[in-house]
């Protein structure tokens, strides 16, 4: 469905030419929920932009169904059926959270169509509706609400870009919830970039990325064990939460 | 009576599609177009100037008055008084509005001066909206000054909107409250090619607990100018907010004064002001759900002035 072929992104910075990242090939697959992982600072969120379009690679070529979409802007590449759910939404000031919906839905919803959007990432639909997607909602709500257009969307790629950032805990457990709906309903593929378990937990396939480079791919059930076995830093943590050190 | 060309300007500026329930006095190129009074409001002309005289009877609730005025000939210039007393205890909606259709050589012009007298505890929601067009070479000017005088716990909300085709206005917005009056102003400006458009209000807070809101979010495109010219004076125990929120595009000029003048210990006042671009994180955004640059950056400015 998705291939990156040799993909590359240099940026210029002031000590010469840093790349993000390095000569990258990746294939996700239909009906695939893929989470991608890895460090901070290792090219997650840059090679989501590159597939939404707002970043162009400085090499390699990028295929969605067969189309080379490499030279094609982020609307064309949203027209094909791409959606990108930003890690920090954008605020607009007059812009009501049903125009947003109705945009995303390139069709003019009823409220209460556009209410099951929201409810389905757990906001009270009808507190939300008429309310301006400003400064006035916290991260959190913004954040569902920034679902809630992919979701409005419903094209056959959605990726996420660290969907869980500025969640609260409670809400978390129904995110989980919703990306679990959205595989059964969905007639597309799922992309997120999560560093949360939960979420590994529900994918099909991981993949590692680090140094802009993938370090590891494969089936959930492969890649998590190790993941999870090689982080010493999580196992620390666990230790010290069970009280296991302080005995 | 009136023809095509005015009667859709009557729709840009007052929602009307056929004559207005209630009172109402239309004033097309200059002459009464049409007139309505009720048991309640009465409308009578100016004999010594130009202009009507609304007077509204105390306790008149829940009735609106409309006075759109309609320019369609060409170098015309007109000028206009319009005084409204409007009663104490009385709950009423008036909707003022100008529009121009100028396809001629020649600059047509309205100048309205209108003045409101507020009773006691009267409530008045005021609409006035600013429209012009036509391909002429003649400009399109407006220049509308408007007096407020609030009598004790009255309450005025007002909504200017000048969205298109007006080539220059020069408003000046005047108003004084006295104690537990409420005057709350939204102004809302788009300006494009090479328009012109000054705001000025001056506020005075005359009264204790008077209080004072008044907000314009405008769009300057292309190599138009606007200033926004905003002052709050506090002389009594009073609260008073103005603000300025703007988006510059092009070669648009903005110039945003807002002031504020404490007279009294208790006077507490509020200015902001910001201009700024569209955010180009605000249109990649809107890029991501399938619109063009274009239509991304309409969706926004549309918003902004909604």
């Amino acid at each position: 469905m998705l291939t990156l072929e040799n993909v590359s992104f240099e940026v210029q910075e002031e000590k010469g030419q840093k790349e993000i990242i390095r000569n990258m090939n990746l294939t996700i697959g239909d009906h695939k929920f893929v989470v991608i992982t890895g460090p901070n600072g290792g090219g997650k969120s840059t090679l989501a932009k590159l597939i939404a379009g707002i970043e162009k690679p400085t090499g390699g070529r990028i295929y969605f169904e067969e189309t080379d979409i490499t030279d094609l802007s982020i609307t064309e590449r949203a027209n094909l059926g791409i959606s990108f759910a930003f890690q920090q939404p954008v605020r607009f000031k007059g812009i009501q959270v049903l125009d947003l919906i109705r945009l995303a839905a390139k069709k003019n919803l009823s409220a209460a169509d556009a209410c099951q959007y929201l409810s389905e990432v757990g906001l009270c639909a009808k507190d939300y509706i008429k309310r301006e997607v400003n400064a006035s909602l916290s991260g959190g709500e913004l954040k569902r609400i920034e679902i809630a257009t992919v979701l409005a969307r419903n094209t056959r790629m959605s990726v996420f870009d660290e969907p869980e950032a500025g969640i609260d805990l409670w809400s978390f457990q129904n995110l989980i919830q919703v990306f679990e709906r959205m595989r059964e309903s969905t007639d597309g593929s799922i992309l997120i970039i999560s560093h949360q378990e939960r979420i590994l937990n529900i994918a099909d396939e991981i993949v590692v990325i680090a140094d802009g480079r993938i370090t590891r791919q494969g089936p959930k059930d492969e890649v998590l064990p190790e993941l999870l076995g090689t982080a010493s830093a999580v196992d620390a943590c666990a230790k010290f939460y069970q009280g296991g050190d302080r005995k | 009576m009136m023809d095509r060309i005015q009667q859709r300007i009557l729709e840009e500026v007052a929602d009307l599609h056929e004559v207005p329930e209630g009172a109402y006095n239309i004033r097309a190129n200059g002459q009464m177009a049409g007139r309505n009074t009720t048991a309640n409001i009465d409308i009578t002309s100016k004999t010594e100037a130009s202009g009507i005289d609304i007077r509204i009877q105390p306790g008149t609730k829940h009735e609106s008055v409309h006075i759109p005025v309609v320019l369609s000939q060409s170098g015309m210039k007109d000028m206009v008084y319009n005084d409204f007393y409007i009663g104490e205890d009385s709950d009423v909606v008036i909707v003022a509005g100008c529009g121009i259709h100028n396809c001629g050589e020649q600059d047509s012009q309205h100048d309205g001066i209108h003045r409101f007298y507020v009773g006691k505890n009267a409530k008045v929601k005021y609409v006035e909206k600013h429209y012009g067009e036509g391909d002429g070479e003649g400009k399109r000017i407006l220049n509308p000054v408007t007096e407020v005088y609030m009598e004790e716990g009255s309450s005025m909300e007002m909504e200017m909107v000048q969205i298109k085709g007006v080539d220059s206005t020069d408003r000046k917005t005047k108003a004084e409250l006295a104690a537990g009056a409420k005057l709350v102003v939204r102004e809302r400006l788009m300006t494009h090619g090479n328009q012109y458009a000054v705001s000025d209000y001056v506020v005075e807070l005359n009264g204790a607990k008077a209080s004072a809101d008044v907000v314009s979010r405008s769009v300057a495109k292309d190599s138009s100018y606007q200033k926004f010219d905003s002052r709050l004076v506090g002389n009594e125990s009073c609260t008073g907010h103005t603000e300025c929120d703007a988006i510059i595009m092009g070669d648009a000029r903005i110039l945003a004064i807002p002031q504020l003048e404490a007279n009294h210990i208790d006077a507490a006042l509020i200015h902001e002001a910001a201009i700024g671009k569209i955010a180009g994180e605000q249109i990649v955004k809107l890029m991501t759900l399938g619109l063009t640059e274009e239509e991304a950056e309409a969706q926004i400015v549309n918003g902004f002035l909604k």
